[in-house]
């Protein structure tokens, strides 16, 4: 099988999904969520095979750092468009990452009742928009993949979500496709100057690379227009604003799925368009980004020790660990760049995993309010052990993922021996710190400690709230099998980095060998 | 006389048959009219296809070269041409309940407009373009009042007649001037003359480009829009929309280039001011409003500004993707008329706050709606997204960033106010949702064209080549 052929079944396979489920009658549930589930298990067979296939041919003395690369012409002539495909180990992780939280979002899911079927819809939509971003070496293909994934998220939140969320997601919408406008500007800046004068202009990011033919001028002002274009969705201080609202009002697996893998489009972008094609002027202008990352770091860190909204809690985290993310990539060596794509991995798991176990705490509560829960661990033990791992991993327990990618990202940083770096490096790393605070105050708060709420008749819990005088009893149970499956998949992959991160990680920074070269 | 050069004009002269058999027929079918309409639609599908056949072969100039014709000029025609097929299949259902007496008039009216955008389209003259467009622009008029018991049509006729009566008096002004500077009419001649561009010039410049500014909508010379979109029959308001403005913007670039095109600075400076301005203004009005068909209004006269960027960048990239852009407008706003026109029909309503709720009862209508307004608000993978793209990678050739950057940023402007319909359709809830719709046949059939036009479109690159590869006529 053709490389193009093989890399675009990630895309291919979402989109018979998406036919597949458009031909089902919408009162099947049942017939559409195992379509669901039995589409993203092949998807993620795909990811592990490429995982496999990719070691395999991957070895140091590699003179391309894109395996797998192929194209097809799309647009011929003075626009010179192409689809053109291609991985490296960023983009491996990426992609596996992405069949992880894709699948075990469809399981978390499992329980969605309402418009099931265009639920389902928009959700494969998204992912054909992610993995294309991920498979694309392409400019122009990558946007459009970009912009697909983006917009399935107005109606998720929208339709499904829950709080104040049509405010929600038009924020979001607005805010993430108003950096897709500086984005594009960007993107027009290196195409006009992706080849040296009288050659052909391209969209290929290998071929611009090699070029290397955009002045420094021009760089000074493009970069920046780019770097803040995938910033928005990698939730960069001070345009981080649309991720708690958005987090907060969408449904669970959209939480996942966004915070888990959208918001990676963003670090990745940034990485693979922003830093890559425009090295010199990110040499330069670095410091800026870096005090901006910074702050998010240690100010999303802070903002989560004072929220009660148990989502809330999590997408300021989720500011705080991918602003770490972007911290780390402007570290430009190669340790602290293969922290930060381990962190960006290991972050998608953690909270994917967090905002799975919130909503399946939500969907029996209905409150996610700290103040109003305890004592949960006698109630829902087996919800309550997956979020104090959850928590554990997310304040970078030995053993887990996030203290592998932690480690990495402040051992690398800590290289540059100047003030500025070492003042923001320790800035960052009291962020560890405050983490633990805020996980540990929702874990003894809502999980230990006596029951709140929460009355037991004939061996059945049941959680009272009162609404407008009334007294309503919500029934309280355990995991179901599909809770169990999600929680243990993302609990699985997690152990799995943290316990042997050598493959991934020299994976990783085999790939991210060629672009320490950029930097030197 | 060369009477050979009378085949350079074939799309015209199959018109004016085409014409004059409607009228024969209306005279002879008396009041009774059943199967006038299929037979008229019939003839008119032959006609498209024979322009996409065999009448580019005999491209070329005639009468002196005051009419022009080549490649770029058949397809023009045959991207409107198409256009106002499906307008006509959109207008059936609504012709057959409402108009059975005057159907004869309805397509003989249609069809005069259309060919004074042919002759607008090939004019190498500033004389014989005044004639095509004051042929376009009369019987529009009078498609606008047709509507005869609504008194919102009449009074939107008005408007429209006494302005387009008044930016023809003014660009007539800018034609004559641009005689008395020059010497003659020709677009050539015009264009050696004015290499050295006086003050005078320039005014005759600004009172032209007011002229056609008017047939655009560009800002300031909009403010007939809202008014005649909103009281015209909703299809005769798709055909304003799209294939009025298709023609007219063609027209206007051709103009530009050919007669203009040593002067670039003097009209890239006034059109540089007139886009954004149309862009702002359209933006901003287009939030405010209430009456679907309004929005739609300032959302084309925005729009109009988006196309008009192809036309200031002035390079081949801007030709072509001009020529793209109007082409995915097209189908795209087809679309959503069609889908207003059916619940205007069908349920009365008219009213975005209507919409609210739209799904849960009409899937279909909803889904389609969605569709065109997120391609207008260029959202990938439909085709707006591709004819936006393209047209900022003309302009920032051009190097006009600046441009570019306010166009970019108006497109989350215009996303707002488009996701503000989605949301009523899909997330507003309403107690009286508009009751389920059967759709009469003629015209989903043409909005279905129209969307599948609107995915499919920016795929197949096969399209974008060909315009690419005749719009060099201009350069």
């Amino acid at each position: 099988m053709s490389n193009l052929l093989f890399l675009s079944l990630f895309v291919a396979v979402p989109l018979v999904m998406m036919v597949i489920l458009f031909l089902l009658p919408s009162d099947n549930k049942k017939a559409i969520r195992y379509t669901m589930a039995g589409g993203a298990a092949v998807i993620l067979a795909l990811a592990g095979y490429l995982t496999v296939d990719f070691l395999g041919e991957y070895n140091p003395e590699n003179p391309d750092q894109f395996l797998f690369t192929d194209s097809a012409e799309w647009y011929s002539g003075a626009l010179n468009i192409h689809y053109s495909v291609g991985v490296d180990g960023v983009s491996v992780a990426m992609i596996l990452l992405s069949a992880i939280v894709v699948i075990t979002g469809v399981f978390a899911s499992w329980s969605i009742e309402e418009k099931t079927k265009e639920y389902f819809l928009w959700f494969l939509m998204l992912s054909i928009g992610v993995f294309g971003f991920f498979i694309s070496i392409d400019l122009f293909t990558m946007f459009l993949f970009y912009e697909v994934a983006l917009i399935p998220m107005y109606l998720l939140i929208g339709l499904w979500g829950s709080g104040n969320k049509e405010y929600a997601a038009m924020k979001l919408t607005l805010m993430l496709m108003g950096g897709s406008a500086f984005l594009m500007l960007g993107i027009f800046g290196i195409y006009h100057y992706s080849a040296p004068q009288g050659q052909d202009l391209t969209f290929n990011i290998i071929e611009i690379a090699k070029n290397h033919s955009m002045d420094i001028e021009e760089q000074r002002l493009f970069f920046p227009l780019t770097f803040v274009g995938f910033g928005v969705l990698g939730a960069m201080f001070p345009f981080h604003t649309w991720s708690p609202d958005g987090h907060a009002s969408a449904p669970t697996a959209v939480s996942m799925l966004h915070a888990g893998v959208l918001m990676k489009l963003g670090g990745y972008g940034c990485f693979r368009v922003a830093m890559t094609l425009m090295p010199d002027a990110c040499k330069e202008q670095a410091w800026i980004f870096i005090v901006l990352t910074g702050i998010s770091v240690v100010y999303g860190a802070f903002s989560a020790c004072v929220q009660n909204d148990l989502k809330y809690i999590n997408a300021y985290s989720s500011v705080s660990h991918c602003g770490l993310v972007l911290f780390a990539l402007l570290m430009m060596n190669q340790e602290a760049m293969t922290g930060a794509v381990l962190q960006m991995l290991s972050h998608g798991l953690m909270t994917a995993l967090f905002f799975a176990l919130i909503g399946m705490i939500y969907g029996q509560t209905h409150t996610r309010d700290i103040r109003e829960l305890g004592g949960l661990m006698q109630v829902m033990p087996y919800l309550c052990v997956c979020y104090v791992i959850a928590g554990l991993a997310s304040l970078g327990l030995p053993g887990l993922s996030g203290f592998v990618a932690e480690m990495k990202i402040f051992v690398g940083s800590f290289k540059h021996a100047d003030t500025f770096h070492r003042f923001f490096v320790i800035a960052g790393c009291t962020s560890i710190v405050i983490t633990a605070v805020y996980i540990l105050r929702v874990v003894g708060k809502i999980l230990f400690g006596p029951l709140y709420k929460v009355d037991k008749i004939q061996d059945t819990y049941f959680y009272v709230s009162e609404h407008n005088g009334e007294v309503h009893h919500n029934k309280l149970r355990d995991a179901v099998w599909f809770e169990k499956v999600a929680t243990i998949g993302l609990i699985v992959s997690i152990a799995a980095i943290g316990l042997c991160p050598g493959w991934i990680s020299n994976m990783i920074a085999g790939s991210l060998k060629f672009v320490n070269e950029l930097f030197k | 006389m060369d009477y050979s050069q009378f085949l350079s004009m074939s799309h015209e002269i199959s018109l004016v048959s085409l014409l004059i058999i409607l009228l024969l027929a209306d005279l002879v079918m008396g009041k009774k009219k059943s199967g006038f309409q299929a037979c008229a639609i019939g003839l008119f599908a032959i006609h498209t296809v024979l322009g996409f056949t065999c009448f580019g072969e005999s491209a070329g100039n005639a009468f002196a070269d005051m009419y022009q014709s080549s490649d770029l000029h058949v397809l023009i025609k045959n991207i409107l041409n198409i256009g106002t097929c499906i307008v006509l299949l959109m207008s059936y259902a609504w012709n057959e309940k409402e108009n059975k007496e005057y159907v004869g008039e309805f397509y003989f009216l249609t069809l005069s407009t259309l060919l004074g955008m042919y002759f607008m389209i090939s004019s190498g003259d500033f004389l014989f373009f005044y004639i095509g467009l004051e042929l376009a622009s009369i019987p529009m008029a009078a498609l606008v009042a047709f509507d005869k018991k609504s008194k919102e049509s009449a009074e939107a006729a008005a408007k429209y007649i006494l302005t387009a009566a008044f930016s023809s008096g003014v660009m007539l002004f800018g034609i004559s001037l641009i005689y008395g500077t020059c010497g003659s009419l020709y677009f050539d001649e015009v264009a050696y003359k004015f290499a050295s561009a006086t003050p005078l010039m320039v005014l005759a410049f600004v009172c032209f480009i007011a002229g056609l500014g008017f047939k655009i909508s560009l800002v300031p010379f909009h403010f007939w829009t809202a008014d005649t979109y909103q009281g015209a029959p909703t299809s005769i308001t798709a055909y304003l929309s799209v294939i009025s403005k298709g023609a007219a913007v063609f027209t206007c670039m051709a103009i530009l280039f050919k007669a203009f095109p040593s002067s670039t600075e003097v009209w890239q400076t006034v059109l540089w001011i007139i886009i954004v301005l149309t862009i702002v203004v359209g933006n901003l009005f287009a939030m405010r409003q209430e009456n679907i068909k309004r929005f739609f209004a300032y959302s084309s006269v925005s729009q109009a500004g988006y196309i008009m960027l192809g036309v200031i960048a002035g390079n081949e990239v801007g030709v072509s993707t001009t020529i793209f852009y109007i082409l995915i407008y097209m189908f795209t706003n087809l679309a959503a008329f069609g889908v207003i026109s059916i619940i205007e029909r069908q349920a009365g309503k008219l009213n975005i706050s209507d919409y609210n709720g739209l799904y849960s009862t009409n899937p279909k209508l909803a889904v389609m709606m969605m569709l065109a307004l997120f391609s207008l608000g260029g959202i990938p993978p439909f085709a707006g997204m591709f004819s936006k793209f393209f047209i900022f990678v003309g302009l920032f050739k051009s190097g006009m960033i600046g441009l570019l950057f306010i166009a970019l940023i108006n497109t989350v402007v215009s996303l707002y106010y488009y996701l503000l319909i989605v949301k009523a359709m899909f997330i507003k809830e309403n107690e009286k949702p508009i009751a389920k719709i059967e759709s009469d046949k003629t015209t989903i059939c043409a909005v279905v064209i129209c969307t599948i036009a609107v995915i499919a479109i920016g795929f197949i690159s096969p399209i974008y080549h060909y315009i690419e590869s005749v719009s060099s006529a201009l350069n």
